[in-house]
């Protein structure tokens, strides 16, 4: 594959939705499995690491820990749903459903499959926050209104992640190699992206990787500005570094997936 | 009235080796046209060419008047497909398969709701409307992507081994829905490697081997051409075998069978009788396996 292949514009048309709205059916269908987790883990991250950890730390740059961690969690969330709905979810419709190759049997192009399905994983993240959001505002760890900006950063970055996955999707020999992507990457960028400590923290170099390679970087520190609420012009180099990353690896990810799937 | 395909030198190659190598063949509206090969022959590379999956590498495709290159999703809108792996989509029921895939075709929700029902009468499904796909049979699975595959009300009907591993009661309910399907004006295009399928549903059908058509005809026509009309089967023995060479018949050894091809098994049966004395004998009318087989090799093919 060349690189004028990889990075080649897809043709892409509405028919991307159809994908989206039948996702879209499988979830509404199985709602109660899917409403739940968001819930559930919004309570265990605040009360372990907010209430727990966050009674010996007290507070960061004069803001309560539990406050400080609260976007982190949204912005984690945001990453986990759209990067594991479009690795391991997206795999298994290709690859044990066989669903591409049925729906590529109608007018869909594989374009708008995978653009439907990077466009369904930003969704999911932007469900998760939106059904999370309500629990962290009950226990008052963020603030509105300028919270609910996170509900279209979240589709933002779900996208990003979207993208991400799919490009190991395209790539990956099995179902067991997403692993190394799930641990060696998604993992530690959980860890180290100035999500539950400041990366001001850690010897500068580590900033530097986090700031260049690590996505979640951004989106954390953007969603700690609309959750605290703190902005500053700094925002808009978030913004734009996720939104540069996500439309080029859109693009990578759905020319990987071709390259997979049309021989 | 122009043909539904035309295919001239057409041709696919992964890497070194050639899937489909220079074809040509033509399928004329409302008749039912078969692929015929052993494993590996390149008929299922050739329905995805034809249903506009795979791009081709040289040579000149029409589908519906259309090139498969420039405009698929136009094609593949007037297409049904059946193919070779089951994929319905197992996070819906029966019913709601149909509905989901008419919609990738923009059919209105109530208008596919009404035409799954009748389609799943159609296929005789309706009493599995709302079960769940893992509580089908293989048959039912079958059935209901053949039709999945009616929801668009399709020109051209393109099945890759329709009947594979189904039993014979399956079997022919699909058969049956077919010729149906033909009677109704549809183009049926099918790949089997199941001789008598071919030959029953067939009006005319190409035997590839290697990427290439070996013949193209109907099947009768194949049958007399490359074989001939009546064959007599007799054990394999050495006397069975120097009395023929006695008198003189022509003959083929093919394991423990001995094998004359003939115009008249009357005659040949009476000489038999008369002059070598056969422990067991059958005569029977030539059949498209014995043309495939003549054509396609008795070797085993991987």
């Amino acid at each position: 594959m060349t690189l004028m292949t990889l990075f080649a514009i897809p043709r892409v048309s509405y028919r991307a939705w159809k994908v989206w709205y039948r996702n879209l059916f499988v979830f509404i269908r199985t709602w109660k499995v899917n409403f739940f987790p968001p819930f559930i883990e919004a309570f265990l991250y605040l009360s372990a690491i907010g209430l727990g950890i966050g009674t010996y730390v007290g507070s960061i740059d004069g803001i309560p820990y539990v406050n400080f961690i609260a976007p982190a969690i949204l912005a984690i969330s945001v990453m986990n749903s759209a990067f594991f709905e479009c690795t391991y979810g997206s795999y298994v419709r290709m690859y044990y459903q066989k669903s591409f190759d049925a729906m590529i049997a109608t007018p869909l192009s594989i374009e708008d499959v995978i653009a439907g399905e990077l466009l369904w994983g930003a969704t999911r993240s932007v469900m998760y926050v939106a059904i999370m959001l309500p629990v962290l505002a009950a226990f008052g760890v963020i603030s509105l209104p300028a919270s609910l900006l996170a509900i279209p950063l979240a589709f933002i970055g779900g996208l990003m992640f979207a993208a991400i996955g799919m490009c190991f999707t395209g790539i990956t020999p099995g179902l067991e190699t997403l692993n190394y992507p799930a641990y060696l990457f998604i993992t530690p960028m959980t860890l180290f992206s100035g999500t539950f400590f400041p990366l001001a923290l850690l010897p500068a170099v580590f900033g530097y990787i986090a700031v260049l390679f690590f996505p979640l970087t951004h989106l954390v520190a953007a969603m700690r500005m609309c959750t605290i609420p703190d902005f500053s012009p700094a925002i808009l180099v978030h913004l734009s570094w996720m939104v540069a990353v996500t439309g080029v690896l859109c693009i990578v990810s759905i020319n990987l997936m071709k390259r997979r799937l049309i021989v | 009235m122009p043909p539904v395909i035309i295919a001239e030198e057409l041709k696919k190659t992964y890497g070194t080796t050639s899937a489909v190598d220079g074809i040509h063949f033509t399928v004329h509206k409302g008749e039912i046209f078969g692929f015929l090969g052993p494993n590996g022959a390149g008929k299922t590379t050739t329905m995805k060419l034809l249903t506009c999956v795979s791009p081709r590498t040289s040579g000149t495709l029409q589908v519906l008047g259309m090139d498969p290159d420039t405009e698929p999703a136009a094609i593949k809108a007037r297409l049904g497909i059946v193919p070779q792996e089951t994929n319905l989509d197992p996070d819906f029921t029966c019913h709601a398969n149909l509905v989901t895939y008419a919609g990738y075709f923009d059919i209105p929700r109530d208008q596919a709701a009404k035409k799954a029902d009748e389609l799943l009468e159609f296929v005789q499904l309706q009493d599995k409307r709302d079960v769940a796909i893992d509580k089908l049979s293989g048959g039912m699975k079958r059935r209901l992507i053949l039709a999945r595959a009616l929801v668009n009300s399709p020109d051209l009907l393109i099945l890759d081994e329709p009947t594979i591993g189904l039993d014979p009661q399956a079997r022919h309910l699909i058969w049956e829905r077919l010729k149906l399907l033909q009677a109704q004006g549809n183009t049926v295009v099918l790949t089997t490697h199941y001789l008598d399928e071919a030959a029953r549903l067939c009006d005319r059908l190409v035997i590839m081997d290697n990427g290439r058509i070996l013949v193209l005809g109907s099947p009768a026509d194949l049958v007399k051409e490359h074989v001939g009309d009546e064959i007599v089967e007799v054990e394999h023995s050495i006397e069975i075998v120097t009395c023929l060479e006695k008198t003189g018949i022509r003959f083929e050894i093919f394991g423990d069978t001995v094998q004359i091809v003939t115009t008249s098994a009357r005659d040949v049966a009476r000489t038999l009788f008369e002059h070598c004395q056969p422990k067991k004998m059958i005569t029977r009318p030539a059949t498209l396996e014995d043309v495939f087989l003549k054509l396609a090799g008795r070797t085993l093919k991987e």
